[in-house]
């Protein structure tokens, strides 16, 4: 297996300045404020044809293409540490363990997109990650390798942290910009696009800190060197976070296409030895599959698509059999109705139905005709609204019931779970 | 309503924060100025809010939507010690309503409500991204992972000696 981004072996420094130079650090930078053009770098990025590591997968070459160079105003560049997708917690470990890295990709970014101020959103909660990338900006900028006059080239730029306040949808590009200007975090409208209209009305490009992290690596050993690993139209790795009911838990990074069942090996198996019964691979907002589907899956984006879901933001729950899938769904259900911005109508409203129509149904008042309104309602926001969080809770909604519905048939007519209701993995149920 | 010896005592960090952002970008420190004066403070006074309306040249009503957008910042104060417990996905996956329902019975409070006293505020609150670790309680926004509800209780028992 390929490391792209855990290359080293985790201790007390490994974070510090002092380590990641003496893994070669700072070294892309240098050559590229001395030695490349910025659209040598944006070519190089767009060849490697690596996607957006936040949920959507978009390339990211496309994205900085867009980019006027010498257009007379100022261009911004931020990494989204919001990492607010349910079961995801990979970019924290680069945050933590790989601070400079993230500083090192981001500067070689932000030269390409000739970017004064770049910004790192960070979900407000995040302590650790926070001071680690504080106390790594204050290193690389006494070491002048940001600030004015990088490394003694004519290239300026400074990063700066901005910490969000609790909200699940500033995590959503246009959203996280409106939130940076200091107000409510409202998604906006598309067209005008982000690289054309962004942060104050200026071309802003918003990547993924698992994306940025990844410039670096493409620069230093060039795009055939990353195509070299994954798969033709999955290039590079992931990091893939896994949670629930496995022995253990973590972040991994895995080349593209690699074997689930090997991932699940890697985790120690399902808790307890149980069977495995369903897995949600990339964020809540992914469509579950059930254990026989995802076994003989390799992971990458062409297969995760063909089975009807998506890596999104690599985030993998395991799900052991005797969990009560109702239920949930109930959570789930529960926090879209929580961050659900209320701008749009049909997010609005239609969160607060689902809510209450899975609400009803644990409360043993379901309805039979209620599974069909389920479905009706997750499907009315497809298309109708500014951002995708309706739409997410809709694929949760339809991948649940598509899989499990005889679960809800069974709770709407006996009143009861056909599982007591059970989330934690336990022996009897 | 004039500012608070909170806010009077910050403004020297506020000064610093606005020359490291660039020009023009007043409006974006809000949410900074917000998260420091409820750090400091506990939570937002509305004598801070004009204060910091007039401090960065916005409008009084743009800071008073943030703070009721953004679930972390609150303009009425919590306990002295703030339990919140993760009930996302993963968590629950872990045993996190289990271990609502014990902190809420070591507590006598149910979510969301604060001791007579003052000492404690129970709440429940979404992924923190650290579902790896679950499940997850925050202690006056301190992450406490792989959380056991006897080292929790233990731990409460030492806050209320505290
Ligand atoms: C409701 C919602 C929440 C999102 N949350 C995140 C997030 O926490 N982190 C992230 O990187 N992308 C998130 N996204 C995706 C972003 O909108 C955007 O696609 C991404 O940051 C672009 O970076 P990438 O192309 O490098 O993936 C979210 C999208 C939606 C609709
Ligand atoms: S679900 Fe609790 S930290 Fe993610």
């Amino acid at each position: 297996m390929t490391k792209l981004i855990m290359t080293f072996p985790v201790t007390e420094t490994s974070h510090t300045l002092a380590s990641y130079r003496s893994r070669g650090g700072y070294a892309t930078l240098e050559r590229v404020v001395r030695e490349m053009r910025p659209e040598d770098v944006t070519r190089e990025v767009t060849a490697a044809g690596v996607q957006g590591r936040g949920g959507a997968a978009f390339p990211a070459g496309r994205k900085w293409s867009v980019i006027k160079l010498n257009d007379g105003q100022p261009h911004y560049l931020c990494a989204n540490a919001d990492e607010g997708e349910p079961g995801t917690f990979k970019d924290r470990w680069i945050l933590e363990n790989a601070p400079h890295l993230l500083l090192e990709s981001m500067l070689i970014a932000a030269y390409a997109l000739q970017v004064r101020h770049a910004f790192v959103y960070m979900r407000g909660e995040f302590d650790l990650p926070y001071r680690r990338l504080a106390s790594a900006i204050d290193e690389a900028t006494a070491a002048g390798l940001m600030g004015e006059r990088i490394l003694g080239s004519a290239f300026d730029c400074d990063v700066l942290i901005y910490r969000g306040a609790g909200s699940y949808v500033c995590g959503e590009a246009s959203a996280l910009l409106t939130s940076i200007e200091g107000k409510r975090g409202y998604p906006r409208n598309r067209p005008p696009r982000l690289t054309v209209r962004g942060l104050y009305q200026r071309p802003t490009v918003v990547n993924n800190v698992e994306t940025l992290s990844n410039i670096t690596g493409i620069v230093r050993d060039g795009a055939a060197a990353f195509r070299a690993v994954g798969t033709a139209d999955s290039p590079g790795t992931r990091l893939v976070s896994v949670s629930g009911h496995v022995n253990r838990p973590g972040v991994h990074e895995i080349d593209l296409g690699y074997a689930f069942e090997r991932l699940l090996d890697d985790c120690g198996g399902v808790l307890d030895g149980r069977a495995l019964k369903a897995v949600i691979p990339g964020g809540i907002s992914s469509k579950v599959l059930t254990g026989d589907e995802i076994m003989p899956l390799a992971l990458d984006h062409e297969s995760l698509a063909a089975a009807g879901s998506s890596l999104g933001s690599g985030g993998m729950i395991v799900i052991a059999e005797g969990t009560c899938m109702v239920r949930l769904l109930q959570v789930m259900l529960r926090f879209y109705h929580h961050e659900s911005c209320g701008q749009c109508t049909p997010c609005r409203e239609g969160m607060g139905w689902l809510h209450r129509i899975i609400d009803r149904i644990v409360a043993g008042e379901g309805r039979p005709e209620d599974i069909d309104r389920l479905y009706r309602i997750s499907a009315a926001n497809d298309g109708t609204t500014i951002c995708g969080l309706g739409d997410a809770a809709g694929y949760a909604t339809s991948g649940i019931l598509n899989k499990f519905r005889p679960e809800f048939e069974y709770w709407i007519e006996h009143k009861r779970s056909r599982f007591d209701g059970n989330l934690v993995c336990r022996a009897s149920s | 309503m004039s500012a608070s010896p909170t806010f009077a005592s910050l403004v020297p960090e506020f000064d610093a924060l606005r020359r490291r952002f660039p020009p023009g970008f007043e409006s974006s420190l809000v949410l900074p100025c917000l998260r420091r004066l409820q750090e400091a403070w506990g939570h937002v006074e509305d004598s801070d809010i004009a204060a910091l309306a007039e401090y960065l040249a916005v409008p009084r009503v743009q800071i008073e939507e943030a703070l009721s957008f953004y679930g972390q910042l609150r303009r009425e104060p919590v306990g002295r010690w703030h339990v919140e417990v993760c009930r996302n996905v993963s968590c629950s996956l872990r045993g996190a309503e289990t271990l609502l329902e014990r902190l809420s019975s070591k507590l006598g409070l149910a979510p969301g409500d604060t001791s007579a006293d003052g000492r404690f505020t129970l709440s429940t609150c979404e992924c923190l991204g650290s579902c790896g670790t679950a499940p997850v309680v925050l202690v006056n926004g301190v992450y406490h992972e792989n959380a056991s509800a006897p080292e929790i209780e233990r731990m409460i028992e030492g806050l209320e000696r505290a």
